[in-house]
């Protein structure tokens, strides 16, 4: 086990920045995963951990020892690949066993570890195969199997499952998951996907054109995201956010002089553009005659069995609404929505954070909490 | 393009057979010639079928050209130049695809820049180097004034020589440099996906291990076609050995003997021992490409998984 710490890591290609300082500390333990669009510098952050890419500037150290200068092979870090990145003319049993063969450990010893690591991962009766004899969860099972056998203090993922079909991907998932508890070991897991990393995560980094916007606990991340980024990427359907400014009277005016009234947020975010946002499952559907409802529009609507997505349009505004209702629907039907003014985030537009309702702005990075 | 008529199939497989027999024939007539006695080959038309004699002539080749030991030299040779050929071109793909360094891609170009300069274009200035492979050094030496320097000093004057006439050595390192070899290898490494290379890393190999056990054995096609080409245009050289051998009981090759097998111009024309021997001369290369030419194929066309 073994704690990461990042302090001012940039990084830069000639003379762009990609990753533009980045300051957290992964405590020992801990599996970490870094969210974020195709292109935030997620990956190459993990790659400067494992030292396939350099750091511009700052360090990074692991378990206490600044690591800048270390070849990957000396950092005790284990990585799985996107695409496996098995030797094609290796069978399964030398693909696990290479690490340890180049590390001179003697063969009985090294016969005795692969055969053990590889029936933790039930790989045990494909030990003589080729990876291209290989299913996709095979050979994804053979490239976590040839990290694990080498009993590192890191263990990395970079977008692991992501050539893996749906089901196989959450069955994966649960198997990492099990991985990490009965090792205990320090992870740091790349990926795009949020469900993915929802579940897996004890703390998430979410990262975007190269700066990280918030790190924090998924359950966290999901009810308080510190910007307007976080807010807008992070759940499915994706949070209503509507921009506009409130008002002295207690009145958010947003759209084609849209109004709604929000007495109790108005005071503390006066005299800014801010966006306010809200969950499209905490929207409720009421009637007309609701005290404070939203008229609303409807623009069509999507089935999903349990439930249904509203998408309606007030004064110019979309919303999306989670309706449990099952009355019909039709695009230019009118309805009405309720908000509880604690279930609304406030994010100011100037810079794209987040407010609290007392008016303090918040940092990206919460303070450690294990 | 796939096309099915009849008509398509007769003119496609006319043409096909066209070509064999434009290849073959020569064969055939060499078969056939060497087959003959010193009578049937003198015949006028020529017979285009096979006689009794083949044995007899072989024997009479084999003995005339001295075909035992110079065989052994042929062999020594182009398998000396193969393996040169094949280390050398792994070893600058490998670090002209792998290494990032400056020179890299002016390094690339020069060597494929020889792919325009044949030995016989070169065959002066190389063979002025085989006759003393140290004379760049000397000219450095000159022409820094080292020489000078030394000779002003303990009177002892550096005259740097190594003779290269006349030996295997000469005969194989000036034909080991091949921008063919160093262009397909750099194509196939180009192929190695940069994760193979990343995890080796992390499985701590060092780049001549990654080399070893990945490349290499990743590459076995590759090497097998490399070497089929490089076997039979070896075995076929035929201007180097000429030039740098005076001593060819020695160190003559097979290919050279076969000038030593036409008959002279008011001796016996015996034709039949001639193309005897051309046919033995022809058969090691023969083979190799038999042998090897499933390997050849794959190794050109197809990425093996």
């Amino acid at each position: 086990m073994a704690a990461i710490s990042f302090s001012g890591v940039k990084k830069r290609y000639q003379k762009n920045d990609v990753i533009h300082g980045v300051d957290v500390e992964i405590e020992a333990g801990e599996f970490v995963v870094i969210l974020g669009p195709s292109g935030c510098g997620k990956s190459t952050l993990l790659r400067m951990i494992a030292g396939l890419e350099e750091i511009s500037e700052g360090t990074i150290a692991i378990d206490g020892t600044v690591v800048n200068a270390l070849e990957p092979r000396e950092r005790g870090c284990a990585m799985v690949f996107q695409n496996y990145a098995l030797y094609p003319h290796m069978s399964v049993r030398q693909n696990i066993g290479y690490a340890l063969k180049v590390a001179g450990m003697p063969k009985g010893e090294r016969e005795a570890k692969v055969l053990k690591v590889a029936k933790s991962v039930s790989l045990d009766p494909y030990l003589d195969r080729k990876p291209g004899e290989l299913s996709g969860g095979q050979r994804q099972r053979v490239a976590m199997a040839r990290a694990m056998v080498r009993e590192p203090k890191v263990f990395l993922f970079d977008e692991p499952f992501s050539n893996l079909d749906a089901k196989l991907r959450v069955a994966m998932r649960a198997e990492v998951r099990n991985l990490h508890r009965s090792l205990g070991v320090t992870s740091v897991f790349v990926t795009h996907d949020q469900t993915e990393a929802m579940t897996l995560a004890d703390r998430l980094i979410v990262m975007n054109s190269g700066f990280v916007e918030q790190v924090g606990k998924p359950s966290e991340v999901y009810h308080h995201p510190a910007s307007l980024f976080v807010a807008d990427f992070i759940g499915s359907p994706a949070m209503n956010l509507v921009r506009g400014f409130f008002g002295e009277d207690g009145y958010f005016r947003h759209g084609k002089g849209g109004m709604i009234g929000l007495p109790g947020l108005a005071k503390a975010h006066l005299s800014r553009e801010v966006s306010i946002g809200f969950r499209p499952e905490l929207v409720r559907r009421v009637d007309a005659g609701h005290k404070g409802a939203i008229a609303a529009v409807v623009d069509y609507t999507e089935e999903l069995g349990a439930s249904r997505l509203v998408y309606a349009r007030a004064d110019g505004s979309p919303i999306i609404a989670v309706d449990g209702g099952n009355d019909p629907l039709a695009t230019g039907m009118p309805v009405h929505f309720a908000l509880s003014e604690s279930d609304i985030h406030v994010f100011d537009h100037s810079n794209g954070r987040r407010v609290d309702h007392d008016g303090r702005p918040v940092r990206a990075t919460t303070s450690v909490s294990a | 393009m796939i096309e099915r008529s009849p008509i398509f199939n007769i003119v496609t497989y006319a043409a096909m057979t066209l070509g064999l027999l434009v290849v073959l024939v020569p064969f055939w007539i060499v078969v056939v010639a060497g087959s003959q006695s010193l009578q049937e080959v003198s015949r006028v038309p020529i017979v285009l079928w096979p006689s009794s004699h083949l044995w007899e002539n072989i024997q009479a080749a084999w003995l005339r050209a001295d075909l035992g030991p110079k065989m052994i030299n042929s062999f020594i040779v182009a398998i000396g130049v193969t393996a040169g050929k094949i280390i050398l071109a792994s070893i600058s793909a490998f670090a002209i695809v792998f290494f990032d360094f400056k020179a890299r891609m002016v390094c690339f170009w020069l060597i494929f820049i020889t792919l325009m300069l044949p030995l016989e274009v070169r065959i002066v200035p190389t063979y002025a180097i085989a006759a003393n492979a140290l004379l760049p050094f000397q000219f450095v030496l000159d022409t820094l004034g080292i020489t000078g320097l030394v000779q002003a000093v303990t009177s002892v004057r550096i005259g740097l020589e190594w003779n290269l006439l006349n030996s295997y050595t000469g005969l194989i390192l000036p034909l080991v440099a091949t921008a063919t070899g160093t262009f397909l290898y750099r194509q196939f490494f180009m192929t190695i996906p940069d994760e193979l290379i990343e995890a080796s890393k992390m499985d701590g190999a060092s780049p001549v291990r990654f080399f070893f056990d990945v490349l290499l054995p990743l590459s076995r096609t590759n090497m097998l076609a490399l070497a089929t080409i490089m076997f039979v245009s070896s075995w076929n050289q035929y201007l180097w050995p000429l030039l740098i051998t005076t001593d060819r009981a020695n160190y003559g090759t097979v290919v050279m003997q076969l000038k030593a097998l036409i008959p002279t111009q008011n001796g016996t024309p015996d034709w039949n021992v001639t193309m005897a021997g051309a046919l033995i001369i022809m058969l090691p290369p023969l083979l190799v490409v038999a042998l090897m030419q499933r390997w050849f194929v794959r190794g050109l066309i197809t990425r093996d998984k």
